[in-house]
């Protein structure tokens, strides 16, 4: 598939996936490989210190106000970071209501834990709400929402439709009903599920899948595995027989650690085969397969990486086959 | 005995902490495990909802009470999965005045969203379930699997937490004979429940004034056994196990948490690396140009002793950070760890 096509499908991509798979770096990723087209993003992080400004070689902390993490540059667009959270939402949400004056008690009296709690769901609709609106206003050509881990992820899109049935009138079910107008039109906004080829996080990207499609009604798109490890080259053979072949002298300490890395490496490889093998079988979604990057941390070197292995998995990507209305 | 073994025969509670995806869960039942095979009684409580820990621990399903595993070991080994809101019940049923109250409070909106919606709900639950096992007496250690939290202090603050909710000045004032409350509250908090009416609809006040009408009277009760959940928390028998896996995005996690751990004066009693990749030796191959199947080998080696290395170098800085604690490691095993065999296997590997 066209990168540009890739990159223009929907306005809004939501990245979620379980804890620890590299959620936020795959972010990084995709604003790298979008901003490559000329596209200008704005990432949306939800939960607090995700690492994302230190993927562009940043060190501070995101606020609710925009941080620039790349400038455009010929052929590059911005790249932009801000923070927003259930209780920044819900302060602007009731500024934008005529309710400037009480927002900020409100949320220190602790009458929103009570509120929130009595509607369940309420946090996630403002952030998304807030969502919709950066959409709205256009700010910029794609907008990237780093989401919760998933459990959190599910609830966090599931909110609206909930919130939708539950609630008789008045302003938030109309805020309700929008974000559901958003999650659910695959041209304005897509949800990107993370994984890894390993057992449990696999397991877990399979019932995602399902919930957000059929809770949710969200449209996924290819499904990113990270940390893929390369096919094995020239391994096939044992390090004993290898090393007698070559009519070299090796210690055997050495002709052990040789077979004992060769066996770790193909099993190794073997069990996350199987586990991309189950992901294709079990989920009917397209993959993006992404080598680790093998470094401590995630700044700008491994972000870009990740943005080229990224960028060459989408130009194998079969191009999407219009549905045709009924 | 190793210095990890002794938390397993000398604690009487093991509390693993640490981020989502570490590996927690099999910390958990491998400390278990390993105080069951040491001869004493031992339950493990889940907060994993995925049906893991009972595969692994080759039991149907586990339930909100313990079941015990059986196995070849001279101690016994139990283990329980959290229901959050069967445990919120079991603390309202307990701490009503009359069945009537319990009854009004479990039907109430409000509270039936409490358990999923107030965040440190789950937290809180978990310390409860704790407190309770520890409270019969029946075990020697219990071992508890924290929710995966971003934030340490969730964990530590959710007792506060949920009592401070119950407590909410303003609610409060709502119980109050209705002119005098208007009265007591003031202009502005009128504001704020014009507000609350006009945003999210008369009938949610009307759920929560109804809410804290029912839980009338039980607070002292419910703020008397947070009390008595953190003192068991800040006792010198209760080891906190910080908990990572070798990948060094974990390892920055964890720093993070011990960090926020220390603020809170709790010191880890170990660190648990999980799936730490093997290092292979310091062996050393032939020198000069070497034929292509060879090379492979050869690459292949060096490069799983990088990963190794990073790796170590990772937790070696995390080490430092919660010293004199005991480190326990885990390699990475070739396979997926999930029945009973592969846990046993863990634990000769922990507690080696």
């Amino acid at each position: 598939m066209d990168l540009g096509t890739f990159c223009s499908q929907s306005h809004v991509l939501v990245v979620a996936g379980k804890g620890g798979v590299g959620k936020t770096a795959m972010t990084a990723a995709i604003a790298r490989m979008a901003s490559l087209t000329g596209r200008s993003v704005l990432i949306v992080e939800l939960e607090g210190k995700s690492g994302i400004t230190g993927a562009f070689g940043l060190s501070e902390d995101l606020g609710y106000d925009e941080v620039e993490l790349q400038e455009a540059a010929a052929g590059q667009g911005t790249v932009r970071a801000r923070r927003i959270t259930p209780d920044d939402a819900l302060v602007e949400y009731l500024e934008d209501h005529g309710l400037k004056r009480v927002s900020k008690r409100l949320v220190s009296s602790g009458v929103v834990d009570v509120v929130s709690t009595a509607i369940p769901g309420i946090r996630d609709v403002l952030v998304l709400g807030k969502v919709k609106q950066l959409e709205r206003d256009r700010v910029a050509d794609l907008i990237l929402v780093d989401a919760p881990a998933t459990g959190h992820a599910i609830t966090f899109l599931t909110s609206a439709a909930g919130l939708v049935s539950a609630a008789r009138g008045g302003p938030l079910r109309t805020q309700a009903q929008d974000v559901v107008d958003l999650l659910s039109d695959s041209s304005r906004c897509r949800v990107l599920l993370v994984t890894l080829p390993e057992d449990m996080p696999v397991s877990e990207a399979i019932e995602s899948a399902y919930t957000l499609e059929d809770k949710a009604g969200v449209q996924l798109g290819p499904v990113i595995v990270n940390a893929c490890d390369p096919p094995p080259v020239g391994l096939e053979t044992p390090a004993a027989e290898v090393v007698a072949a070559a009519g070299l002298v090796v210690s055997p300490d050495h002709v052990a650690a040789l077979e004992a890395a060769r066996q770790f490496r193909l099993e190794r490889h073997a069990m996350t085969a199987a586990q991309i093998d189950r992901l294709a079988r079990d989920l009917p979604l397209p993959h993006l397969l992404v080598p680790s990057v093998g470094s401590a941390s995630i700044g700008p070197a491994e972000t870009n990486l990740l943005a080229a292995a990224l960028a060459s998995a989408v130009a194998d990507l079969a191009p999407e086959v219009e549905v045709p209305v009924q | 005995m190793s210095e990890l073994g002794t938390l397993v025969t000398d604690r009487s509670i093991v509390v693993c902490c640490g981020s989502g995806g570490v590996g927690k869960t099999t910390v958990s039942a491998t400390f278990a495990l390993a105080a069951a095979r040491a001869g004493r009684r031992a339950c493990v409580v889940t907060v994993d909802p995925a049906r893991r820990l009972a595969d692994s621990l080759g039991v149907q399903s586990l339930l909100n009470t313990p079941t015990e595993v059986a196995g070849d070991w001279p101690g016994h080994l139990f283990a329980l999965m959290l229901d959050t809101k069967g445990t919120f019940d079991e603390l309202v049923n307990r701490y009503a005045r009359t069945p009537e109250q319990a009854e009004g409070i479990l039907a109430n909106r409000l509270y039936q969203n409490l358990a999923g919606a107030l965040s440190g709900t789950q937290e809180y639950m978990a310390m409860e379930k704790l407190y309770e096992l520890v409270d019969s007496g029946q075990f020697d250690v219990v071992v508890v699997d924290t929710p995966p939290t971003r934030n340490a202090l969730d964990l530590l603050d959710a007792p506060r937490r949920l009592t401070r909710f119950l407590e909410n000045r303003l609610f409060r004032a709502l119980l109050l004979p209705t002119r005098m409350s208007l009265r007591a509250v003031g202009v502005a908090t009128q504001a704020l429940l014009r507000t609350i009416s006009k945003v999210a609809g008369a009938e949610i006040v009307q759920d929560a004034v109804s809410f804290f009408q029912a839980f009338e009277g039980m607070e002292e009760g419910f703020r008397t056994r947070a009390g008595a959940v953190r003192e068991m928390l800040a006792d010198p028998a209760t080891a906190f196990v910080l908990v990572t896996s070798a990948r060094p995005d974990a390892i920055s996690e964890a720093s993070f948490f011990a960090e926020k751990l220390r603020e809170r004066g709790v010191t880890p009693a170990a660190l648990v690396v999980n799936r730490i990749h093997p290092s292979f030796g310091d062996s050393r191959g032939p020198e000069g140009p070497l034929p292509a199947d060879l090379a492979a080998l050869e690459d292949n080696l060096a490069t799983m002793r990088v990963v190794a290395q990073r790796e170590e170098r990772a937790y070696a800085g995390l080490a430092q950070q919660v010293a004199p604690a005991p480190i326990g490691r885990i390699p990475l095993f070739s396979h997926d760890v999930h029945e009973l065999h592969a846990l046993q296997v863990t634990a000769d590997q922990l507690f080696a």
